[in-house]
């Protein structure tokens, strides 16, 4: 009976949580494997998709959101499509990742992306090599995007503002 | 002549410009007009965004769909994140006026624009297959080489397929017909639709397990004894390209190319039209 006695109590709170974030077909799963089975990245790691679901849906929320696991989806989408209960599982993940930052699990390269997202309005920054080869090929030296227009930009700078994005990642989420 | 407002993103134009200048050529000669996008930004990335705020990535991609549907024109993308962002957010919210309106406050707020849900996101491949037509695509071939080809669609293109009903997700054929329509030959390879394994952030966090799962699709093309891979998006087409200089102990090594460049190769364009110096493999062909 011991082990029975210090199972952990499934946190129904937790779990609404997920739901409201986008995790509305968590409680479909019934734990048949499909996911983990055609994980891409699982084959090469500890990764198992089933096991992230399970501990959503019993709202095991210290065991989920400090987990490397989150991470190592690469949102490949084979596991949603092949799932015989539609479990809309990059749906889970992504309502879990969005709570794990919140709790400060923001790995640095992930939060150096976005704040290059949310200070030049693009992922990757641009260079004067790229220009030159830009230039070379006949296109626009600076691309016409934010890049062109600095007006352009502080209109993505203020949604940044207004969507508390700029805090969220300048604080690593703690 | 059809027009549509280019969505250019990021990788393409900043990392692999040849793939945005090939875009440009091919689409023109086959009678798609391309107009640019002032003032576009990230779509925003997928992987980063999407993971830390949901909201956030919803509006800064509703701001880019509404600066197409002020033009009056639906989006092309030739990047599966781009597309995955784009379309998802556009299926949301032109669906759901709800979160429009909720959305379009801060929009209004910070851009002084709103976003009213009639704009439709297309992906290149896609349109070159429906639209265009694999007739025009032949039609355009100026002799060129017989190329066996390793097809990657990447993740994003087709799913989640119940929304962007595009081909079946485990056997689809669109992008291998307008590869063998441009008058190479796509192989079959084991596991032939798995992830390049930059997508979700894994790259950015974990390049090690990332270019564990470049690599068994590299050994996989190999073994099916391929002179080029081919591409829908810059990110996969970076973890290729890329990923085979970080992975020292391959025993060969395949270039890689976009759709865009290799139909470029097959309709005759300027080779330096193609960008294909900055290639970290070597382009060959």
């Amino acid at each position: 009976m011991s082990h029975l006695a210090e199972a952990k109590e499934p946190n129904p709170e937790f779990t609404r949580k997920v739901i409201e974030q986008g995790g509305k077909t968590v409680n479909l799963c019934f734990q048949c494997g499909t996911c983990t089975g055609s994980c891409p990245s699982g084959r090469q790691t500890a990764f198992r998709v089933r096991k992230v679901v399970r501990r959503a849906q019993l709202g095991f929320e210290e065991d989920v959101l400090p987990s490397e696991d989150l991470w190592l989806c690469t949102t490949c989408f084979t596991c949603y499509e092949r799932c015989p209960r539609g479990v809309e599982i990059v749906d889970i993940i992504m309502a879990l990742r969005n709570m794990a930052v919140r709790k400060g699990y923001m790995a640095e390269p992930h939060r150096k992306v976005a704040e290059l997202i949310s200070k030049t309005g693009h992922m990757v920054s641009l260079r004067d090599e790229d220009k030159a080869l830009r230039k070379k090929l006949g296109l626009q030296e600076t691309p016409p995007t934010v890049l062109s227009d600095a007006k352009m930009l502080e209109a993505v700078k203020k949604i940044t503002e207004l969507c508390g994005f700029d805090k969220l990642v300048a604080s690593g989420g703690k | 002549m059809a027009k549509y407002a280019f969505f250019l993103g990021c990788i393409m134009p900043l990392r692999y410009p040849g793939i945005e200048s090939s875009t440009r050529e091919v689409m023109n000669s086959l009678g798609v007009e391309l107009v640019d996008i002032q003032g576009a930004s990230c779509c925003p990335a997928p992987g980063v965004t999407r993971s830390f705020d949901q909201n956030y990535w919803m509006t800064v991609a509703a701001r880019n769909l509404a600066l197409a549907e002020k033009m009056g024109m639906d989006i092309i993308t030739i990047c599966n994140g781009c597309f995955d962002t784009l379309f998802e957010v556009a299926h949301k919210l032109n669906h759901d006026p709800e979160l429009r309106k909720k959305i379009n406050k801060t929009l209004r707020d910070a851009a002084g624009i709103e976003y009213n849900g009639t704009v439709n996101v297309r992906h290149f491949v896609e349109l070159l297959y429906r639209d265009v037509g694999l007739e025009a695509i032949r039609s355009k071939v100026k002799g060129g080489k017989n190329l066996k080809a390793a097809v990657h669609y990447g993740c994003h293109f087709l799913k989640p397929s119940n929304i962007k009903k595009i081909d079946d997700a485990e056997r689809p054929h669109v992008f291998d017909d307008i590869v063998e329509a441009a008058g190479m030959t796509s192989v079959a390879y084991k596991d032939k639709g798995m992830c390049c394994g930059a997508g979700g952030g894994v790259r950015a966090r974990t390049p090690d397990v990332a270019l564990k799962m470049t690599k068994e699709n590299l050994t996989n093309m190999s073994a099916a004894g391929v002179d080029v891979i081919v591409d829908c998006c810059p990110f996969c087409h970076l973890q290729y390209d890329v990923g085979q200089v970080q992975l020292k102990d391959l025993q060969q090594k395949i270039p890689v190319l976009h759709l865009s460049q290799l139909l470029g190769l097959a309709f005759g364009l300027e080779r330096d039209k193609l960008g294909l110096e900055v290639h970290q493999v070597k382009v060959n062909l």
